[in-house]
């Protein structure tokens, strides 16, 4: 059967970039295709270009036979062919049903018809399986709800091929297994589905074939899943093979360094206790939505808190800001890079130096040969892979990017207290091994670290101890030695009938 | 060619553009390049180019700044008033300086604290403000009593009008203070993510303030040295100001969505607007055609602005 979609020799160049060099391979007709490689490899600018956001430099695509030269993502919306992006592109302040339909309202001589927008996407939405009124606005969904929103986009676009990059990115286990449900019916239907993940069980599951990326490249092709193993597909996106990801290994515990008492806000209406120690690392799991992030930002400072303490080293914090948690050496990296950690349109270089320059900015004034040198070190010590040190930011990959924030606090000298927020999100294996890694070194050092995750794997590969946590409060607690999949599991999915309470350790 | 599309498209086009149109206008106009219309040119910017720098930090902190021409006639007809009514200049520039950082300073708080956006917040303060410089004056021009006062304007160090010096002064500070110093910077890490910037330790309401009262104590100097030179405090002077502010700096490459900014694109901008105003009135046309050659000079800059960075591939 001829490919339905098919890539032949797509090239690429950003400036300072080889993006992507003579890539081609094809999709055949209801089927789904995964698309992997680390990051960096071209899996994006493939995904800009499939979706007609920015042109390719030589190549072409090819839909049903048809080549296609698409100017614009309208151009692709005509032939068919939606991307759902893992930054979601929805606008918050409008409902659901607007989105679904923005730019395509039903209307009478300009009169949106409410009704029959509202009726439609109720229906379309309940064929999907969402429980998302339409009227409720996007702004009050959680992530994983947006997700799905968008998913369901490219559904009412009567899209033919639909490419998903990290869809589950950001979804809870229960949220993946509807959306897994879903490529399955797409699948039925005839569609063809990229499927862009890290996540290589989701590959192994979901996937019909999948190609490799590799440095731009193609790395590897396989039409069918039958003689690719996790190994072959792993040695084939780094070039060398990885044996244990987690690399976790024993430290002795100190004092208490973080202590949070009662903490609580807005979001997080339950005060909340928990403590973590010199050298430790604290994982905090739980579902979206379960309040992980609500906690570590009213920790750090970021919302404000209705009520809660925070003690460093036994010293009460006075830090109910971002700023004095930071003079006070505590820290957060935040779980959306885009929105709360790079500053857009700023220098990798300035970007890693924003908060530590005014410990060499006497009087206010820049020392450049500081801050040059500090940049350096950093991107040389972290392996951020940067054309220079004063490339704008936003022109990194994920892993590079979160690189670029981790740099920014080791670069504060009197750290004391580490928050990661989903230190690994989008980010791919070879970079996730060298950030933990990184987080090992930094617990060596007497940090205290705190990383908060929805992936289980990672929460319990790299803690030494874990809390989990359900509807805003804490449900579980458990030291490594009692680590069980089932077990933390089980005590982060909300529990309304049996009403008992769930398991309290230690 | 393509160095020639290079050149123009570069970082520096702006600046090559600015030369060119120097060099046609220098040979077209008669009498564009003497000493004596030079020193016209620049001191018909001096207003336009002190507001801008401040302007400037504005804009790239992704804010607006409405009320600055108030803010001019305003602490203008205050200097005039104050040192008339006290028979000292000092008295009179104090006052001033005092008032333009106090309309600034509660620009900045409203803003900061109270979350106001801040086109809404100085465009009330302009209106208020103009309202304040109207009741004073009871509406009508104040005549200086002190001659002392016109020296400002009027006095020159090596040959050159002390407004000049005190603009380039100024522009040599505030370049220094965007390139050099941590608030600079603070000021376009503000600019390119609001949100990612308090989070990473910057005191994101304290810059807004301090932005907005430098923004009003400049606003003063301007008007001080306008009053001198028009020998008035005049309510109804500098209307528009902020728009021309607003142009040059636009001109000059300063983001409106904040986090790019340079002193030169903003030098650059300021003089390419006194250049063709000055050419026109050179050249004997209509005051109203001038109106409209600004206007397309700023939408033909914003358009090669645009080209510029699509052809950089940046988005």
């Amino acid at each position: 059967m001829a490919d339905f979609l098919s890539f032949s020799h797509i090239s690429k160049t950003y400036p300072g970039v080889k993006a992507l060099s003579d890539v081609s391979f094809g999709v055949g007709k209801g089927s789904v295709h995964g698309l992997i490689g680390e990051n960096g490899a071209g899996k994006s600018t493939l995904i800009r270009i499939l979706s007609g956001d920015t042109g390719a430099d030589d190549g072409e695509i090819s839909v049903d036979g048809v080549a296609q030269h698409f100017g614009s993502t309208r151009d692709a919306f005509a032939a068919g062919v939606v991307v759902v992006h893992q930054e979601l592109q929805l606008v918050p302040e409008l409902t659901v049903a607007e989105n679904l339909r923005l730019g395509r309202f039903p209307n009478r001589a300009g009169v949106i018809d409410f009704r029959s927008l509202k009726d439609e996407v109720n229906r379309r939405l309940k064929e999907i399986g969402l429980s998302v009124d339409a009227d409720t606005k996007v702004s009050r969904l959680s992530l994983g709800e947006r997700q799905m929103i968008e998913i369901a986009k490219a559904i009412m676009l009567d899209a033919r091929v639909i490419a998903l990059d990290e869809p589950t990115s950001s979804l809870s286990s229960q949220e993946s297994e509807v959306l897994f449900q879903l490529i399955g019916e797409l699948r039925a239907s005839g569609k063809v589905i990229i499927y862009i993940s890290h996540r290589l069980d989701e590959i192994f599951r979901l996937c019909d074939g999948c190609t490799v990326l590799r440095d731009g490249k193609l790395a590897a092709h396989h039409p069918a899943m039958a003689d690719v193993t996790r190994e072959s597909l792993v040695a084939e996106m780094v070039g060398r093979e990885i044996s244990d990801i987690w690399g976790w290994r024993g430290r002795p515990a100190g004092e208490v360094r973080l202590k949070v008492e009662v903490m609580s806000g807005a979001k997080l209406p339950r005060p909340i206790d928990f403590e973590a120690r010199a050298g430790e690392i604290v994982g905090f799991f739980g579902l979206v939505g379960s309040g992980r992030s609500e906690l570590m930002r009213l920790v750090y400072g970021a919302d404000p808190r209705r009520s809660g303490k925070v003690s460093i080293d036994g010293v009460e914090s006075s830090g109910a800001n971002p700023r004095r948690s930071i003079r006070e050496g505590l820290v957060l990296c935040s779980e959306d890079r885009k929105f709360d950690g790079i500053v857009q349109g700023l220098s990798v270089a300035e970007n890693i130096v924003i908060s530590a320059r005014r410990h060499f900015s006497p009087f206010g004034l820049l020392s450049l040969r500081r801050e040059a040198d500090t940049a350096a070190d950093f991107i040389k010590q972290l392996r951020i892979r940067t054309p220079s040190a004063k490339q704008d930011i936003v022109n990194l990959s994920g892993g590079n990017q979160q690189k670029v924030l981790l740099a920014r606090w080791l670069a504060e000298s009197g750290v004391k207290v580490l928050i990661v927020d989903e230190p690994t999100r989008g980010i791919d294996v070879g970079a996730k091994a060298e950030i933990y890694e990184l987080l090992y070194h930094l617990a060596e050092k007497g940090l205290a670290i705190v990383v908060v995750s929805s992936e289980l794997p990672e929460v319990m590969g790299i803690s030494d101890r874990v809390i989990v946590m359900c509807e805003g409060r804490i449900a579980a607690r458990y030291e490594r030695a009692e680590f069980n999949e089932h077990a933390i599991l089980a005590s982060a999915l909300p529990d309304r009938t049996a009403g008992e309470p769930n398991k309290k350790a230690s | 060619m393509a160095f020639l599309k290079r050149l123009l498209l570069g970082e520096q086009g702006l600046l090559v553009i600015f030369v060119i149109a120097f060099a046609v206008v220098s040979v077209f106009v008669p009498s564009f390049l003497t000493e004596r219309n030079m020193l016209g040119l620049f001191q018909s910017v001096v207003t336009i180019g002190i507001v801008s720098c401040t302007m400037m930090f504005c804009l790239a902190s992704r804010d607006f700044d409405l009320s600055v021409g108030s803010i001019v006639a305003f602490t203008g007809m205050v200097a005039v008033m104050a040192s008339n009514a006290s028979g000292s200049i000092v008295i009179g520039l104090i006052a001033a300086l005092a008032c333009g950082t106090f309309v600034g300073f509660v620009n900045g708080a409203i803003i900061a604290k109270l979350k106001i956006n801040a086109l809404i917040t100085t465009l009330a303060t302009m209106q208020i403000v103009r309202g304040l410089a109207l009741i004073s004056s009871d509406g009508r021009a104040v005549g200086i009593n002190d001659p002392g006062f016109y020296q400002l304007a009027l006095s020159r160090f090596i040959g050159i009008p002390t407004p000049i010096w005190i603009m380039v002064a100024l522009f040599c500070v505030f370049g220094f203070v965007l390139n050099r110093s941590v608030f600079g910077r603070n000021t376009l890490a503000i600019g390119g993510n609001p949100e990612a910037s308090r989070l990473a330790g910057v005191n994101v309401d304290g810059m807004r303030i301090w932005i907005f009262t430098i923004q009003g104590l400049v606003c003063a100097v301007a008007g001080i040295l306008l009053a001198s030179r028009i020998t008035s405090g005049q309510p109804n002077a500098a209307t528009g100001l902020e728009l021309s502010a607003i142009s040059a700096c636009v001109l000059g490459g300063v983001s409106l969505a904040g986090g790019r900014a340079a002193m030169t694109g903003v030098i650059v901008g300021v003089l390419i607007l006194g250049i063709a105003e000055n050419a026109m009135n050179l050249l004997n046309i209509q005051a109203f055609y001038q109106y409209l050659v600004r206007g397309l000079i700023l939408l033909l800059a914003v358009l090669l602005d645009n080209v510029r960075s699509t052809g950089l591939g940046r988005k």
